[in-house]
């Protein structure tokens, strides 16, 4: 997880410079509970910015996300309130078993072990009201020996998430790469398992079909998105 | 004379004689006219391979009409196809069941390799999953390039394959 | 035993179709494969006892170019036309999603006027893609003129597209930072006489395919969804919109320019076929509405687009971006490490989603309803594997 605090140091830093002319705005909008209105404060800062000053080179500032937290660090702009609020809810139940990676509006990210994701999972669609799985991304990452499987989830039930992502990450090895699956709470990530599977090696515990979904029948090779794979000529 | 006429070895070559005579008098307006057959009724198989599919069905439309040179998408079984139009990329998985598509179609049968993609791999020729070119497992006839070749574009390559049957001999 | 067993799943597998008689010799094996004119680039296996439908097992790749790999060996700006290849004819939808999560990780921002012609050319794509998926649906109920009329009225919104882009699919506009050029003189009167066309219109196909009896009875009542179903499975777009759950990502999590947009969400309550194919015959009068209000609300001059960079890249990063796309949500889920070439690209597809309904409503159904249901889950084989 060293590597996820400091992207967030990078991006701190460069959050912190524009952090007051955010606040203005941030205050106003992020009290309503409503998502389409903390999307719209980054439009209108973007349209009155368009004016004023033409657009710089981009490492030198983000407009990004506004608001971005661990759980440890006090100093950085206040993040929207509602997102925070669904993000207290989680760590007040299960305290550090997750691990809170940022909030922004509209999007959480949360990482927990393997071993507690089930629990995680079926609290997050029980109580908080996330009801189905919209894709399951797995990401290889080799100089850390590890690779992500990070879900994301949605809500068609509830009004005030429509618009709202919360992310669950999870790690494995990457020699032994095994999950427990989420099959039986969110039904929407079979085939999603499935061609995470065949893509990248990762055994779903509990999946009642790890086969090869998309690639040919007679694919011999090590899984594709694997970052040793490299296509040919490149 | 009658006697040696109706003598059996000189019947059979007399008769092989008038059967050569025949043929060559007839091919040239027999092969013309089986030949005009073949152009005005070229039947696609109803085989999409990838993207210019679109385009292909863009072609079948009111606008680029290609049912006036006789291509209509027979719904039927390949048995009565002629022409398979090899449309865009074509993958791994998908290249045994071409090769298993032309195979059972009768003779005479033609291709085109529609797009960039069937000609040479195009833009996905670095992929993992992508063979670059048809003409490795099938015999290609006439290459349409474009990314994805507008449907004048395919209709000219139809028009290029008529000339190639035109002047073809018949078997 | 086991070698013919063997055997026949070797050739099952390469997609001939044979008989298998199973154990009560009741069942039928049939693969509906890759050249059938009724499904697409795409197979799958029914099992069949006497006309209904017992199990189905989809087998999607046949399509499959690895897109995902080939975005981490080009940067940002040289993606755009790969990632456009899924769906060539409602590109710039899927370049839109990519647009917004790239200018999310990079910090670009994008000038009112082009995310106005972002929008516009987004609503016209819309068109032209369900336009097609109509035709293609007609064309599998055996209602040719169905496939005659809505391709003959996508040329003309090809030729608005045409003279805006540049190409006829495939157009490569969107870039992260907006679009590629401004709109040429004209094109505002053009394509409003272009909607008041295409609205009568509209009534027609409403009058010839939609209150059809024929069609009506082949659909009404065909292979229903419930909406608990649709929720559970994750279905997204028509399909969950003719199951009664009215999400749209324009109006959940309004991008660029939508929060200023006056529309309603369509949906349907009757969960079945007839419902999913006559949703997007209302989104698409519904994008006419919308069309007017961002031709009228354009600025109108500006620039288009912010400048350009050759090699735009960001600080280490990730970002989730969704765009309503004819098929559903499209979702671009981007981890960049601060290279201009980005680390991962994950792409969440409306039409993988939508293949999970396949077999949950194939089974039970007769095998003449298949093309019925299969056609209207707007299933687009291509994007569906990338």
């Amino acid at each position: 997880m060293s590597s996820e605090a400091d992207q967030n140091n990078n991006r701190n830093n460069n959050c912190m410079i524009i952090s007051n002319e955010f606040n203005k705005n941030t205050i106003d909008t992020a009290t309503t509970f409503s998502p389409p209105n903390s999307r719209q404060h980054l439009a209108v800062v973007s349209n009155s910015s368009s004016s004023s000053r033409p657009p710089s080179p981009p490492p030198a500032r983000t407009v990004g996300p506004p608001g971005s937290s661990t759980a440890l660090r006090t100093k950085e702009p206040e993040p929207p309130v509602f997102e925070k609020g669904i993000a207290g809810e989680i760590s007040a139940n299960f305290g550090q078993m997750v691990q809170i990676i940022f909030i922004k509006p509209l999007r959480i990210k949360v990482a927990v072990e393997p071993s507690n994701i089930i629990k995680v999972a079926t609290f997050l669609r029980d109580n908080l009201g996330f009801d189905h799985a919209e894709s399951v991304a797995g990401t290889d990452y080799p100089k850390e020996d590890q690779i992500e499987v990070i879900y994301h989830l949605g809500s068609y039930s509830r009004e005030d998430l429509a618009g709202q992502v919360l992310s669950i990450a999870t790690r494995t090895n990457r020699d032994d790469a095994r999950l427990p699956t989420l099959i039986n709470i969110y039904k929407s990530v079979e085939y999603h398992e499935r061609e995470t599977f065949e893509m990248l090696g990762v055994y779903f515990e509990g999946h009642p079909r790890n086969e090869r979904f998309l690639l040919p029948e007679d694919w011999a090779d090590i899984p594709p998105l694997r970052k040793e794979f490299r296509i040919k000529g490149r | 004379m009658i006697k040696d006429l109706i003598n059996p070895t000189h019947f059979n070559i007399l008769v092989s004689k008038l059967g050569d005579t025949l043929v060559k008098a007839l091919d040239k307006p027999l092969g013309f006219a089986i030949n005009w057959g073949r152009i005005w009724s070229l039947w696609p198989v109803h085989l999409e391979t990838a993207c210019c599919s679109v385009e292909f069905g863009a072609a079948s439309g009111p606008r680029y009409d290609v049912e006036r040179f006789g291509i209509i998408e027979a719904f039927g079984s390949l048995r009565q196809c002629d022409l398979i139009v090899v449309q865009g990329t074509v993958t791994r998985k998908m290249a045994p069941r071409l090769r298993m598509v032309y195979d059972q179609m009768p003779d005479p049968k033609y291709v085109i390799a529609m797009g960039a993609c069937a000609i040479t791999g195009g833009l996905y020729v670095d992929s993992y999953n992508v063979l670059p070119g048809v003409d490795g497992i099938i015999p290609v006839d006439v290459y349409v390039p474009g990314c994805p070749p507008r449907p004048e574009t395919l209709i000219q390559g139809t028009m290029l394959l008529q000339e190639k049957i035109k002047v073809s001999k018949i078997r | 035993m086991e070698d013919l067993e063997d055997r026949i799943n070797e050739s099952q597998k390469m997609g001939m179709q044979i008989i298998k008689e199973s154990d009560d010799d009741r069942l039928m094996t049939l693969s509906v494969g890759p050249q059938h004119p009724g499904s697409g680039h795409f197979r799958f296996v029914v099992k069949l006892d006497g006309d209904y439908i017992v199990h189905c097992d989809p087998d999607p790749g046949y399509v499959h170019r690895g897109e995902e790999k080939m975005t981490e060996y080009r940067n940002f700006i040289q993606n755009i036309p790969h990632l456009e290849r899924p769906v060539i004819h409602d590109s710039t939808n899927i370049t839109y999603s990519y647009s917004l999560a790239v200018e999310e990780l990079t910090g670009i921002e994008v000038p009112r006027r082009g995310q106005f012609i972002r929008a516009i050319a987004s609503e016209l794509n819309r068109q032209v893609y369900t336009l097609y998926w109509l035709a293609i649906y007609g064309i599998f109920l055996g209602h040719s003129t169905m496939f005659m009329w809505p391709t003959g009225d996508r040329e003309l919104f090809i030729d608005l597209l045409e003279a805006l882009t540049g190409a006829r699919v495939t157009h490569a506009f969107n870039i992260p930072g907006g679009v590629r050029n401004d709109v040429p003189n004209g094109f505002k009167d053009r394509c409003l006489r272009q909607i008041s066309y295409y609205e009568k219109r509209l009534k027609e196909y409403e009058d010839i395919f939609y209150n059809n009896p024929l069609v009506r009875q082949r659909t009404e009542g065909v292979g229903i969804l419930t909406k608990e179903d649709a929720i559970r499975l994750g279905v997204t777009g028509s399909v969950l919109r003719a199951s009664g759950v009215p999400y749209d990502i324009r109006k959940a999590e309004p991008y660029d320019v939508y929060n200023e947009i006056d529309f309603k969400v369509q949906y349907m309550k009757t969960a079945d076929s007839f419902a999913r194919a006559y949703v997007p015959f209302l989104d698409m009068r519904e994008s006419c509405h919308i069309l007017r209000q961002l031709l009228d609300k354009m600025p109108e001059a500006g620039e288009v687009r912010a400048k350009l960079q050759a090699n735009p890249r960001g600080p280490p990063g990730e970002a989730y971006r969704r765009v309503e796309s004819g098929r559903g949500s499209l979702g671009y889920y981007i981890i960049s490490d601060g290279t201009p070439k980005p680390y991962r690209v994950k792409i969440s597809v409306g039409s993988f989603r939508n293949m999970l309904a396949l077999p949950h409503l194939l089974v039970g159904a007769k095998m003449g309803d298949m093309p019925v249901i299969y056609w209207a889950l707007n299933y687009w084989p291509v994007e569906a594997d990338r």
